[in-house]
């Protein structure tokens, strides 16, 4: 009878965004004085179904329960109501008011019809005392680090309801030991029975404080697991969806050729960090390599790339590009060094929707030459035909609008803009992600054959069969750190995922 | 240390403050006359309207937004009171909490335009602003003088105060505006919530305050004090006129900017908005005093205060972030 007793729990959960089912029939159950971890890739649905768990977004179909009963929470503030908290990963607090206002705003403590301040201030020390944080109340809350805000909208959230507490990746911007001390809060509630839903990226957090896991991937259930049950390998491959054994490898034969060529070093990098994203790293590039960066979304891929390529300055280390010492400031710098850099975001930092397909492939070539010279359209129409065929990109001509063309042909009229400034450096941040297969594979060869001519390409992909089939090198990456480099025969998943995984 | 780190937010209030009592005393030291309580009451009387004004406007600023009707609105108040008064002969009974409440109802409307349509407050309080100011000519084009007893008596009664000095009954309703507003901005939970919308309104959306009811509310809030001040005003010009109160609605955002009230939400003081309007009084008796100077130099002076204040409060921000990142 106790294990079949539910604190909260999510039947047949749907929603669907228009264009995306961002969760199918989904099931959570959540017990009494446990720490249920929520785990899967961005996008899998994680945050989908939190929203939904407190009423930010109506739910499309399926039932929730809370304490045995049906509920249906219609705002963030009815989910408060019923006794589900939530703590977001961006601290939602007011920053401009008080510690104590923080707490306790639109339930201040009244005394005649008007808000008595000195009982706020008194109840909202008592209650921090009890998460052993001694801090003046009566400060505005920006004045306090981001650990200590955190702690502060934990405490509002307890004191709301005491129920359900969700915490939405609330140790992204904590550091080791803020991290734990939120834990040993976290077990201190565990053990007065309050359910707590946990959200994070890093493996290690989930083992060190979770009773159970429930993984989503693509918006489905994957599964619901007891931690101890788990190994962290099982949990990569599930979140990813991979099954382990059974995996042939991959066509090498094209890359093999790579690996032959000599070894003429285009980029050393040394202790390079930016704090915060990611910490110091060092990483060397031949001419003519494919380096894949991999590990997990969240891990400090994209940060490495932004790192180097000087969107994110470097706080520390140094970069030597052709054994010359270099200083990339910014993108500029970069450019001018012979770097180029695909972001992920193709929709957001890539593509201008409204302009042709040929002024989008000229963008970076005009962004070299200066803003001011202006590039003659007869040549400027010669560039684009001569990528537009080179990279096979299908359009109806050079003048079509972009936003007409399928993701992976957008994707190639950006690699194009990039290729037309002859970089030595390519940097690809999933170039691959969201477009079908074959034109998966057409880019794929497509990275090979720059490969060939001698361009260093750095290669961030979350598919982890398209990085072993493209790179001659990998460097893996976990919580924001580089912890390995694998080359040569150990390039096969199992032990990637073992190396992502840290076992 | 702790006293030092709370100065930082109320230094432009400080500031104010002291620059206010700083330009009373150069004044008290220059010219004759100029040091006397009368001089000093004389800005409340001649600026009443413009606090009543800079009060509903502070907390528009401090929820983040913005109100450029009220001037406009303060004409139309003035040129319907005239009109109803003088030609439809009705009671100032019946005129006054008629002209409150159509004040009220234009800033609730201009606020839903705002909140459920989600369009940037400029451009709704600048149909707001043509669609007063127009309204005053489908009126009259020419001025309506007030000649109703009331108004007459309340223009011209001077509440005597100790020592031969008097105040005017519309100093009296800015300063009763001015108490009413310390409270609500300090000890209600309207007044809170505004203070946490403007500082982040997701936030305070997620913490469940009702965002969108405080939204609306303030510009109507905005709109009744508009009202109030056109009443006050038309005490004071007994007239209805479509060109009065041109350019008011700068006038109010400069006070409360001056004040230490920053556009950018979640700061602000109404006893700052008080002395950001009393230094513009100042500088204005000062220029009087002086005597050759045009009148149009307070506005040259309130640029160049307006200029400093606005650095000053960038300065303000780049320590707060510099010494976040050090800590």
């Amino acid at each position: 009878m106790d294990d079949a007793y539910f604190l909260l729990k999510a039947k047949g959960i749907c929603k669907a965004f228009p264009g995306v089912k961002a969760l199918n029939n989904v099931e959570f159950e959540l017990k009494p004085g446990e720490i249920h971890c929520l785990m899967g890739e961005n996008g899998a649905g994680k945050s989908t179904l939190i929203k939904v768990l407190t009423g930010v977004d109506p739910l499309d179909a399926g039932d929730i329960f809370l304490d045995g009963k049906a509920i249906a929470p219609k705002s963030p503030h009815h989910a408060q109501q019923l006794g589900i908290s939530t703590v977001y990963q961006e601290v939602n607090l007011c920053a401009n008011l008080s510690v104590a206002e923080n707490i306790f705003i639109g339930r201040e403590p009244l005394r005649f019809g008007s808000i008595d301040w000195k009982e706020m201030n008194r109840r909202s020390q008592e209650l921090l005392a009890k998460l052993s944080l001694g801090i003046d109340v009566t400060q505005p809350l920006e004045r306090y680090s981001v650990a200590i805000q955190q702690m502060v909208a934990i405490a509002r959230a307890l004191d709301i309801s005491a129920k359900v507490l969700i915490l939405d990746e609330p140790t992204s911007s904590l550091d080791a030991q803020e991290v734990e001390k939120l834990f040993g809060l976290m077990r201190k509630l565990k053990k007065q029975g309050l359910g707590i839903i946990f959200v994070t990226h890093f493996i290690e957090q989930v083992y060190a404080v979770s009773d159970k896991i429930t993984i989503l991937r693509n918006g489905e259930l994957v599964g619901s697991y007891e931690t101890v049950n788990l190994p962290r390998v099982q949990l990569i491959a599930k979140m990813i969806g991979k099954a382990f054994d059974g995996f042939e490898s991959s066509c090498k034969t094209l890359k093999l050729d790579i690996l032959q060529e000599s070894r003429n070093n285009f980029l050393r990098v040394r202790g390079l960090g930016h704090k915060g994203s990611i910490h110091p790293f060092d990483l060397d590039i031949s001419k003519g390599e494919v380096l894949g960066l991999v590990g997990l979304l969240g891990s400090g891929r994209t940060e490495v790339a932004r790192t180097i390529f000087g969107i994110d300055k470097a706080d520390s280390g140094e970069i030597a590009i052709e054994g010359q010492t270099v200083t990339i400031q910014n993108p500029a710098d970069a450019i001018q060094h012979g770097l180029a850099y695909c972001s992920e975001n193709r929709k957001t930092e890539g593509i201008i929707e409204n302009l042709s397909v040929r002024e989008n492939i000229i963008l970076a070539l005009q962004a070299k030459v200066g803003w001011m010279k202006y590039i003659p359209k007869k040549r400027q129409d010669e560039i684009s035909k001569k990528y537009i065929e080179l990279l096979n990109i299908k359009t109806a001509g050079p003048e079509q609008l972009i936003k007409n063309l399928s993701g992976g042909n957008q994707q190639k009229v950006i690699l194009a803009r990039w290729l037309l400034t002859e970089p030595k450096l390519l940097i690809l941040d999933e170039p691959t992600r969201g477009i079908d297969v074959g034109a998966k594979v057409e880019i794929q060869k497509l990275i090979l054959s720059l490969a060939e001519t001698g361009m260093s390409v750095v290669f961030i992909s979350s598919e982890l069969d398209e990085s072993v089939r493209c790179s001659s090198r990998m460097a893996v990456l976990r919580d924001r750190v580089k912890i390995a480099e694998i080359s040569g025969d150990e390039m096969e998943e199992k032990y990637i995922m073992q190396t992502i995984a840290g076992v | 240390m702790k006293k030092m780190q709370l100065s930082y937010k109320y230094i432009n209030l400080m500031i104010t403050v002291v620059l206010f009592f700083a330009l009373f005393a150069a004044g008290s030291v220059l010219y004759n006359g100029f040091f006397s309580t009368q001089v000093l009451l004389n800005m409340l009387i001649d600026n009443a309207f413009l606090i009543i004004t800079a009060i509903g406007m502070t907390f528009v600023l401090i929820i983040g937004g913005i109100d450029i009707s009220v001037g406009s609105v303060i004409a139309l108040v003035c040129m319907l009171s005239a009109y109803l008064l003088e030609i439809q002969h009705l009671s100032a009974i019946i005129v006054i909490p008629l002209m409150l409440l159509m004040g009220f109802l234009f800033g609730l409307v201009q606020g839903s335009f705002i909140h459920f349509f989600t369009i940037q407050p400029f451009i709704v309080t600048l149909a707001g602003m043509f669609l007063a100011r127009g309204l005053c000519y489908v009126i009259s084009i020419d001025t309506i003088m007030i000649t109703n007893p009331f108004y007459q008596f309340v223009a011209t009664y001077r509440i005597p105060l100790p020592f031969g000095n008097f105040i005017s009954i519309s100093v009296i309703i800015a300063l009763v505006l001015v108490l009413a507003a310390l409270y609500l901005s300090n000890y209600t939970k309207f007044g809170r919530a505004v203070y946490a919308i403007g500082g982040n309104a997701q936030s305070a959306m997620l913490m469940g305050l009702p965002v969108g009811r405080t939204k609306v509310l303030v510009y109507g809030l905005s709109g009744f004090c508009s009202a109030l001040s056109g009443v006050v005003f038309s005490f004071y010009m007994l007239s209805g006129y479509g060109l009065h109160a041109m350019g008011l609605e700068m006038d109010a955002i400069a006070s409360a900017v001056i004040g230490g009230t920053p556009l950018t939400g979640g700061v602000g003081f109404v006893t700052g908005t008080l002395f950001g309007v009393l230094i513009q009084g100042v500088i204005q008796t000062l220029i009087m005093f002086q005597g050759t100077l045009s009148s149009w130099w307070t506005k040259i002076a309130v640029a160049f205060l307006l200029c400093l204040f606005i650095v000053l409060q960038r300065i303000v921000v780049f320590r707060k972030e510099r010494t976040k990142s050090i800590s």
